[in-house]
């Protein structure tokens, strides 16, 4: 193995049969097409910024200011939102309600994803694989019974109805990527420790748990995305707007009916974007490498 | 491993013995997951089913009343008409999610400076909430104020505002759009991994044999990549057909239903007209699609292990 991945450095293999391009040959197939990608893939992000920071009279006057600049950047926008709506509490309210649900499933997960992957208890094949099924039936097809539900247990409008069910889509997602991950830790590390007279419970705090950090962080990250965006369930359980997340008030509250103030809702997008971009860009690597992980699992 | 356990530890407690007793643990270790998704998952499905079957109403348990929801929707041409539009909406923008994804990804394949910056900024639209990336569209295809009609305009292409969310034409190349945007990264990537597995030894092989690029591309390249394109597409055509957060921010199934999907005709008449039987019975009435759609993914997977020469 170790002889073959020689070779391939040896040979070139980095870079392919790129060189047998002539340099036109690239632009025109390669650097112009993902120019073109790259553009239409930002720019709703940057009409969002610059938007956010837009005052309202060159934000409606295309014929004196060129719509693609701003000439007197102003903070207005963002000063309305934080001071004179209910944004910061939707904030926090997604923070709380984030944190909490991918905590709960993050809990729920390990242990599921040990048991199905070493424990290998009978039917846990099975088990695996309904777990898989359970992350292929939608939110959309269970909102309605889950509301009734939400309603009868009397945990309408409270951030208990989006913490209890948040984990219905991240307990599926997040116990398959850790036992893919656990499956990469070797089976020898556990047999010694259980010779040693290590319990089950001391092998999975003391052995797999620690070896097994980046996958925790991925699944975390990924479930704290996932709960950020949700929107269908939050929508629907909730109705006051103090109680509402980000994306549901940013929706509901700042838009009224004859007035949009495109400004403020721009502000809000982009505020409430950043938390998961920047959590993002921290762990892009992670991120990158575990989600193709566990589509090619 | 845990039999050896317990019969070389005869003198420990029978509590110890169980706690290491491989069924007694996974028992314990599968509990969280187990009554979070029974209680929050399963038993909701089947409450949905349920529903279908009732005429419940917001603040009034219903009764069951047997095939009426469905016999009213069999004749409900709206119902129909968002049928037509999911499936319009699902097979368009899975095509073009999978032509553009799969050239984005073989871009990004090729050996490229700041390769890892680019991975990076093209996987943005997938990872910002899509409400909020939604609202930042509803604003470019504003009637009045889009920066794609005033850009059209200055460079002379048309004398006149498109009318984005107002016409039902429009409004489904909008919606459609918007949907592939988002789409694009997540198949771009998860494509990108399954090109770099593909050893470079295969593709100078068939260069020596005389392959052209084309012929690269379709002998080397795409039955190599079939298994993970079937895996990418099946999760991207199940999260497209379930779709509602962008229709429901950029038009609410307007106008005049022509964007309506099942999921917001499932919503509006459930939550905000409080039939909550009849949307119960519209969600139950999707997953028919969604299991042909799994099925089909589930032979492409089968076609994965027998193109490997695996068994089982």
């Amino acid at each position: 193995m170790a002889i073959t991945e020689t070779r391939n450095t040896v040979a070139g293999d980095e870079g392919g049969m790129g060189y047998l391009q002539s340099v036109p040959r690239r632009v025109v197939t390669i650097y112009l097409p993902l120019l073109i990608f790259v553009i239409v893939l930002l720019f709703p992000f940057y009409w969002m910024a610059v938007t956010a920071v837009k005052p309202n009279e060159e934000m409606t006057n295309f014929n004196d200011f060129s719509p693609f600049w701003v000439v007197n950047p102003t903070l207005e926008h963002i000063h309305y939102l934080l001071f004179q709506t209910s944004y910061p509490g939707w904030l926090w309210n997604t923070i709380l309600i984030s944190t909490a649900s991918t905590f709960l499933s993050l809990l729920a997960s390990v242990f599921a994803a040990y048991a199905i992957e070493r424990l290998r208890f009978s039917g846990s094949r099975q088990t695996g694989l309904a777990i898989f099924l359970a992350y292929l039936v939608p939110p959309s097809i269970l909102f309605i019974p889950l509301s009734v539900m939400v309603f009868n247990l009397g945990l309408y409008d409270t951030p208990f109805a989006l913490i209890l069910t948040y984990p219905t889509f991240l307990v599926p997602f997040c116990t398959w990527l850790l036992m893919g991950y656990f499956r990469s830790i070797p089976f020898e590390l556990e047999e010694c420790a259980l010779i040693d007279g290590a319990s089950r419970w001391q092998i999975l705090t003391k052995i797999v748990l620690p070896l097994s950090v980046p996958g925790l962080i991925s699944a975390g990250i990924f479930a704290f995305t996932l709960s950020w965006n949700e929107f269908i369930y939050a929508l629907t359980f909730i109705q006051s707007s103090e109680n509402k997340t980000v994306p549901v008030g940013v929706l509901t509250e700042l838009v009224r009916s004859d007035v949009y103030e495109w400004g403020a809702l721009m502000a809000g997008a982009l505020i409430g974007s950043l938390p998961v971009v920047i959590l993002y860009s921290f762990f892009v690597e992670h991120y990158v490498s575990s989600m193709t992980g566990a589509v090619k699992e | 491993m845990a039999s050896i356990t317990t019969s070389e530890a005869p003198r420990a407690s029978v509590l110890s013995s169980l706690t290491e007793s491989r069924g007694f643990l996974s028992a314990w270790f599968m509990l969280p997951s187990a009554v979070l998704l029974l209680v929050f998952l399963t038993y909701p499905l089947g409450l949905g089913v349920w529903l279908g079957f009732t005429d419940t109403r917001v603040g009034r348990a219903g009764i069951f009343i047997g095939l009426e929801n469905y016999q009213y929707l069999w004749d409900d041409s709206i119902f129909w008409l968002s049928v037509f539009n999911t499936l319009l909406y699902t097979i368009s923008a899975s095509i073009l999610k999978f032509v553009l994804g799969l050239w984005l990804a073989l871009i990004l394949n090729e050996n490229l400076p700041l390769k890892s910056f680019f991975r990076a900024i093209v996987l943005l639209p997938w990872v910002v909430p899509t409400v909020l990336s939604a609202i930042a569209f509803w604003w470019i295809f504003d009637s009045q104020f889009s920066i794609i009609s005033w850009a059209l305009m200055e460079l002379g292409l048309i004398d006149h505002r498109i009318n984005f969310l107002g016409d039902p034409t429009n409004a489904r190349a909008s919606v459609i759009a918007a949907n592939v945007w988002r789409g694009i990264p997540f198949v771009a990537i998860t494509l990108l991994a399954g090109l770099q597995t593909i050893p470079q030894s295969l593709y100078e092989a068939a260069t020596l044999d005389g392959a052209g690029r084309w012929q690269l591309f379709r002998y080397v390249t795409l039955p190599l990549l079939t298994p993970i394109i079937a895996i990418t597409m099946t999760f991207s055509v199940l999260f497209t057909f379930t779709d509602f957060q962008l229709i429901y921010v950029l038009t609410r199934g307007g106008p005049v239903n022509a964007t309506h999907l099942m999921a917001t005709l499932s919503f509006q008449r459930g939550i905000s007209g409080g039939q909550l039987g009849e949307g119960a019975a519209i969600a139950v009435a999707m997953i028919p699609f969604l299991l042909a759609a799994i099925l089909f993914s589930y032979f492409g997977l089968q076609r994965r292990k027998w193109q490997q020469g695996g068994g089982d």
